[in-house]
């Protein structure tokens, strides 16, 4: 029963699982805790984003005004759909529908690359106003006291978020490609799962610095 | 109790005869060489970090300049800060004995991901790598705490020094969840939570800070390396931001992180103090809940690292009490090792004198602890010798005297040698007096107003210090014995056999060393570990399919 549950050769390492769903336990549990780890992450940069709205409030409020909010919005409806998609393709992979799931991960890499490349849109107007992190702000229209905290993290949420979509993206690509392979299928479809998994984290966290950074 | 000697091997290689070659170790996917490449590794931490500890006690021989200057001193101690809290005590037990023994200890074939178990053994080395070439290019003077805004400024090597702790991070986190998730899914059948063996339920308590916690500390590395780079001002006052911030996030890692280094050592003393009382521990319940208890507790902590940093009164007073509630766990842990031994048979074995001296000393440095505790008493302590004792006694008295147990309680189990018992225990007492003459004086001398990370000071304090570098001498020449003794153990030492210490822990169940896959059938744990009732009631079950 074991070797038909999974279409690749078991390692002897893994037998003592006993079978595929013990081990799919473990994959889910393993990605999880990463998952919280990746929680904490950014908890960091919840906190000093906090901590400095406390000690600047009127910055951060005026602050918004100064983003495109169009963009912002626009990625944030991209990201949502591509999130949809990649459910949509774990929904399609467990029902046996390898094409159709290969099909709906391409779709969200396209989006994913969108997201990126909105967001470089967005990148090139701070760079062109001069609203850079640190000691490189020179953004006149918005040069209270704080103004630069208020950027700096700005930048830094949405860079490392960034990263995450771009790690996200290689991770679907492989999925994708793989389900192509015909590695995948309703037998077996583990990674699939946990690579949707950590897409939707990166959805979710884009949900919160969404309204911290654009609306308020 | 006699040991039971060497029953005759039935099958199979062992782990370390399975493939040959340099090429089947760099490879290797099984626990037992990862755990045995990890303590090759860490060993060699541990003699870096040790040389560096000598050359400061050299200096402080004398006051004004000894040996080297104040650059060069205040070099010296973040290299033996880094490479002992970084790259030694936080994976020490953990990587090393927890690699090795966690599968074993619940009748698993592996962990729960082999390769990501690998993986962390890299990242240790590629982060151990860019520190210490940070650390050599130049020298770092930061202390291993890279406080803001002065890390910001310092020369360039720390940005390699931050970045390859921050990668040594992201290995702690891939063991933490790995550990995790071995011990939820890969249970033997009969291996319920509450058979879980205690060094196992402080692995898994271990892990949860890690998971939780060193995050925190990587994107705070991250912060410091963008403040350099961008000059990002989040923790610069001149550009509006604020150093305290950095020292809340520092501690909120790095205060747990002192339960990283003590609990995984709190679970190996429990499970020799039981192998050597030849008693079931006083209340199995009260050492698993104490070591849940510390693993939380200990988040709510940091905070006694800012008493004098500009906090709120209200919150210095909160984190004081809060500090102090890790007291009451670590007493219940004392009270059932106690408990334990009250009225058991004794055997004062090796790893038995390092179970003594890491009692005495978690005592004394954890009641030193309560002491520092107390915010007014902190204020007059505050960055003295006073507290450079205290962290030694906790982080080298106990973490450092749990290691050498465990090396000396698992050896045989690792390598299937014996080491010569009575070297083993005249070293041990000769460690434990040198670790008492090396920093009891610190206490006095910063009761004394000596402070830390000074390279100079007044003569009034010289023979405090002649004695403490005395004792630093006496601790070097013992750890110089033990690499001897052990060393010629791992070629001429005598078979140890499958349990040499006749002991009733799960993984002396399996050959010593342990065949590849852990057991040669699956075995069954019908009784609880530490059983010694009815010793010999585990099996290994013969071809169960």
């Amino acid at each position: 029963m074991r070797h038909e549950a999974s279409p690749r050769p078991v390692e002897p390492r893994a037998l003592h699982f006993g079978d595929e769903a013990s081990r799919q336990d473990a994959a889910h549990l393993g990605m999880w805790i990463f998952l919280a780890t990746e929680v904490l992450l950014f908890s960091v940069l919840f906190t000093a984003y906090a901590l400095y709205r406390l000690t600047y409030p009127g910055v951060f409020q005026q602050a918004p005004a100064h983003m495109d909010v169009f963009l912002g919005t626009l990625n944030t409806f991209v990201l949502v759909s591509s999130s949809i998609l990649v459910a949509l393709a774990v929904d399609a992979i467990r029902n046996g529908r390898d094409f159709a799931a290969a099909a709906l991960l391409a779709l969200s890499v396209l989006l994913g690359i969108a997201f990126l490349f909105i967001k470089a849109a967005e990148y090139t107007k701070h760079v062109h106003d001069g609203a850079l992190p640190g000691a490189w702000y020179a953004y006149e229209a918005f040069a209270l006291p704080g103004a630069n905290l208020y950027f700096t993290l700005y930048w830094v949420m949405t860079g490392v978020h960034a990263v995450h979509v771009l790690v996200g993206v290689g991770v679907l690509v492989t999925l994708a490609l793989r389900t192509l392979a015909g590695e995948f299928g309703a037998r077996f479809h583990t990674p699939v799962e946990l690579g949707g998994m950590y897409w939707h984290l990166v959805d979710v966290v884009w949900l919160f610095l969404w309204p911290l950074l654009y609306l308020t | 109790m006699a040991p039971s000697h060497a029953e005759p091997s039935v099958a199979g290689p062992s782990y370390l005869d399975a493939e040959r070659g340099l090429w089947s170790w760099l490879t290797t996917r099984d626990h037992k060489r990862i755990g045995v490449m990890f303590l090759a590794v860490l060993l060699l931490m541990f003699l870096l970090g040790g040389v560096f500890a000598l050359a400061l006690r050299v200096e402080l021989l004398t006051p004004g300049e000894t040996v080297m200057g104040r650059l060069a001193y205040n070099r010296a101690f973040t290299v033996h800060g880094v490479v002992m809290v970084w790259l030694f005590l936080i994976p020490s037990i953990p990587t090393a004995f927890g690699n090795f023994l966690l599968p074993l200890m619940i009748g698993a074939r592996d962990v729960a991901f082999p390769r990501l178990n690998l993986a962390s053994f890299y990242l240790y080395m590629l982060g151990a790598v860019m520190t210490l070439w940070g650390v050599f290019q130049g020298g770092v003077d930061t202390g291993w705490t890279f406080y803001t805004p002065y890390s910001t400024v310092t020369g360039r090597e720390v940005m390699p020094v931050l970045l390859g702790v921050f990668v040594v991070g992201f290995s702690t986190i891939l063991t933490g969840i790995n550990f995790i998730t071995t011990v939820h899914t890969m249970r033997a059948p009969g291996v319920t939570w509450m058979k879980v063996p205690l060094f196992v339920w402080a692995l898994y308590g271990t892990s949860i800070i890690q998971v939780l916690a060193t995050p925190v500390l990587g994107m705070v590395l991250m912060l410091v390396a963008l403040e350099r780079v961008a000059g990002a001002g989040l923790f610069d006052p001149s550009r509006g931001g604020d150093p305290l911030l950095y020292q809340h996030l520092f501690w909120f890692y790095s205060h747990p992180a002192v339960y990283i280094m003590v609990l995984p050592g709190m679970g190996v003393i429990s499970e020799t103090v039981c192998a050597f009382s030849r008693k079931r521990p006083f209340s199995y319940r009260v050492i698993v809940w104490s070591t849940v208890g510390i693993s939380f507790v200990g988040f709510l902590t940091w905070g006694h690292h800012m008493f004098v940093s500009g906090q709120s009164t209200f919150g210095a007073g909160a984190f004081s009490v809060l500090s102090m509630l890790v007291a009451i766990f670590t007493a219940m842990k004392i009270f059932t090792w106690l408990g334990t031994m009250y009225r058991g048979s004794l055997w004062v074995s090796t790893p038995f004198t390092y179970v003594l001296g890491f009692i005495f000393l978690l005592f004394f440095g954890g009641m030193s602890g309560v002491a520092v505790a107390v915010t007014s008493a902190d204020l007059h302590w505050h960055d003295t010798y006073f507290v450079v004792a205290h962290f030694h006694f906790i982080m080298v008295g106990a973490s450092l005297m749990a290691f050498l147990a465990a090396l000396h309680y698992w050896f045989p189990k690792m390598f299937g040698r014996m080491y010569p018992e009575g070297m083993g225990i005249g070293t041990a007492v000769l460690i434990i007096f040198g670790f008492i003459a090396t920093f009891l004086p610190q206490f006095l001398l910063g009761n004394l107003g000596m402070p830390r990370r000074y390279a100079d000071y007044p003569e009034a304090f010289q023979p405090l210090h002649v004695a403490s570098t005395a004792g630093a001498s006496l601790l070097g020449f013992g750890f110089l014995i033990v690499a001897v003794y052990l060393g010629w153990s791992l070629r001429h030492g005598r078979a140890a056999g499958r349990n040499p210490w006749g002991s009733e822990g799960y993984e002396w169940l399996s050959d010593s060393p342990p065949p590849e896959f852990n057991f040669h059938a699956p075995p069954r744990f019908p009784r609880p570990p530490h059983d010694y009732a009815n010793p010999g009631a585990n099996t290994e079950v013969e071809h169960a399919a």
